[in-house]
């Protein structure tokens, strides 16, 4: 690749007829670039996001630590009601900053997630939980 | 068209710094407007001064209180405009709980329904198993 770029800096150097040889060869470095790095790159990262594909994990990428299943706090403790007014429950899910921490990260299923997100927007009213922390 | 009567939490927060009898006047004149109103309290709980989670009305603290009531939204509306008159309560809020009273009445129905079936189908799987043993 770079040697393909020091090639078009020269022959634009040399002369600007040189440019249509060097125009047909452009395109053809970024097409070979997805395919040298397409079942590298994202084969490796993709077995890493669902953390567990085990198709993905035989080919042996850089990542190889085991990710541990997330599972729904709500569902695993069969905690029925999320309450707006239980800021120590609802704490475990608003960010140092005041965010609601998304489900991806704190492996919430959807429909808890959204009755928590609804009873943090209640807390926040009620400045039981800041919208905005102070920095 | 006769008025629904429905469940509603209304928690609002009392300035902290008036003296304990004015509080206490506070929240007697509150639950008074609520019965004017149309409403009826159910029960009021004092959840003591906290720290509120970001400054309202200058202040950094606040006695928080929970008033369960049932009555038509109307009378709610009532209620909580007397509220925002009110100038020693700086903040409230007030959420429907029926609906979500029902819910987990639902829950917890479907829950013991489980639970009783279990020992049941524990102890059919036990009668069953001797069987084959006879035979």
């Amino acid at each position: 690749m770079a040697d393909e770029e020091k090639k078009e800096g020269t022959t634009t150097n040399e002369a600007p007829a040189a440019a249509a040889p060097a125009a047909p060869a452009a395109p053809s470095a970024p097409a070979s670039r997805p395919y040298g790095r397409g079942p590298g790159g994202p084969g490796g990262r993709r077995p890493g996001g669902p953390g567990g594909r085990p198709g993905g994990r035989g080919e042996g990428g850089p990542r190889k630590f085991f990710r541990r299943k997330k599972v729904c706090k709500f569902c695993v403790e069969k905690i029925d009601s999320i309450n707006y007014k239980d800021v120590r429950l609802l704490g475990q899910f608003v960010a140092e900053r005041g965010k609601i921490v998304p489900r991806r990260l704190t492996g919430v299923c959807t429909p808890h997630q959204r009755r928590l997100t609804a009873a943090i927007k209640q807390a926040r009213n009620i400045a039981l939980l800041p919208f905005a922390a102070r920095y | 068209m006769p008025q629904q009567q429905r469940a509603y939490e209304v928690m609002y927060i009392v300035r902290p710094d008036l003296p304990e009898e004015e509080t206490d006047r506070v929240i007697s004149t509150v639950e008074s407007n609520a019965t004017t109103a149309g409403i009826t309290v159910k029960n009021v709980e004092r959840m003591g001064k906290r720290r509120l989670a970001y400054k309202v009305r200058k202040f950094q603290d606040g006695l928080y209180v929970l008033l369960t009531v049932e009555g038509p939204g109307s009378a709610l509306a009532e209620l909580e405009r007397r509220l925002r008159v009110t100038e020693p309560v700086i903040k409230y809020i007030s959420v429907r709980i029926d609906e979500e009273q029902k819910r987990l009445a639902k829950v917890k129905k479907i829950r013991d329904s489980k639970v009783r079936q279990r020992p049941q189908t524990a102890e059919t799987a036990a009668g069953n198993e001797p069987a084959p043993a006879t035979a």
